[in-house]
């Protein structure tokens, strides 16, 4: 599945600053730390900022913070404000022939499978099973220091 | 995961502080009584009222061992139902090595979103490990979002089966 260059770097910038609460974070800070462009990350955090996810504070120290509810907010929300990830079925040329509806049956099936998923992980979701992967990866690099349980 | 998990004698219940100022859960095995309460949240859940569905599952769990039937009450003295969790180790089903199915999971409504289902999905998973197996699986709709986002919080992905199906005329 391929995300549109603003949608990725959408969901960097959310799970970024949602992942730091504390701390406020430039477009700078962010897209050095993901090798991105820093000017196309301002224009995506304005997008974030306008659907009220992140807030941004001026001044010296100013930076964004992340605003939404990391429990509820989903990685569909996120994406929706940049592409339209909906099955575009039924259209286009040749779509209204037997073959043209069976090749839409199948590309719908993939569509509606992806939006599920993305519809089903939840920001706090995703970066908690980023950290028990993490951990795990940490306990069988030092299985001796693995605490036990 | 819970924090504080302690085994308390008898039955295998386990203790499961849901954190964030909740009152903790203890999680053992069924018995005949709870039936009437599982039977009347299942209704409510699926919409379907299946007595001896689960007369039938409680009789089943009893007997093998791997099978597990297990209830959430409050940890207070009241010992307030709070939900079920039922499950069991499956092996060699499609080919796949020995894992723990998620059967079904119920939470009272209002005692929702407090830890009770992480608590009742723990307890399980600890029971599944203490028999021997590695994976925690289950199988849901896809548009089941809530269902979905519980068992994704617990960490759960898609796993490398895919579930096909054909209408029979
Ligand atoms: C799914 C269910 C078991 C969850 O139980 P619960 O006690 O509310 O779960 P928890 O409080 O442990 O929640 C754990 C996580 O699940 C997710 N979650 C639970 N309820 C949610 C909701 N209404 N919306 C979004 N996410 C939710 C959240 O990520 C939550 O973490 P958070 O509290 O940090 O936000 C419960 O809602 C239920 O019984 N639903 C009906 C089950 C059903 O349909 N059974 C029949 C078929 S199996």
């Amino acid at each position: 599945m391929k995300l549109q260059k603003a949608t990725r770097y959408g969901l960097y910038a959310v799970l970024e600053l949602a992942a730091n609460p504390d701390e406020q974070l430039s477009a700078t800070d962010i897209a050095a730390a993901y090798g991105i462009s820093g000017n196309h990350l301002a224009k995506v955090l304005r997008d974030l900022g306008r659907a009220g996810l992140v807030d941004s504070a001026r001044g010296a120290g100013g930076g964004y913070r992340f605003s939404g509810n990391a429990r509820r907010v989903t990685l569909l929300d996120v994406i929706s404000l940049f592409e339209d990830i909906s099955s575009d079925t039924g259209s286009g040329d040749g779509a209204d022939t037997e073959i043209g509806r069976a090749l839409d049956l199948v590309l719908g099936e993939i569509d509606d499978i992806a939006r599920a998923t993305f519809g089903s992980i939840t920001i706090e979701t995703l970066l908690k099973t980023m950290r028990w992967r993490q951990e795990r990866e940490a306990r069988a690099a030092a299985p001796d220091l693995a605490s036990p349980g | 995961m819970t924090d504080d998990t302690t085994l308390l004698a008898n039955d295998n219940a386990t203790r499961h502080a849901t954190g964030d100022g909740e009152a903790d859960v203890l999680v053992r095995r069924a018995t005949a009584n709870d039936l009437p309460l599982v039977i009347e949240l299942d209704g409510d859940n699926t919409g379907l009222h299946k007595p001896d569905y689960w007369g039938e599952t409680f009789h089943e769990t009893e007997r093998h061992p791997g099978q597990h039937f297990l209830i959430a009450e409050s940890a207070s003295s009241d010992h307030e139902f709070l939900g079920f969790i039922v499950g069991e180790v499956r092996a060699w089903e499609f080919g796949s090595r020995p894992c723990g199915w998620i059967l079904t999971i119920g939470v009272v409504h209002e005692r929702r979103v407090a830890g009770v289902g992480s608590a009742l999905f723990d307890a399980i998973c600890e029971r599944f490990a203490a028999d021997g197996v590695k994976t925690v699986r289950t199988m849901l709709a896809r548009h089941d979002q809530l269902n979905m986002s519980f068992f994704r919080s617990q960490g759960m992905m898609a796993g490398s089966f895919i579930e096909l199906e054909k209408p029979i005329d």
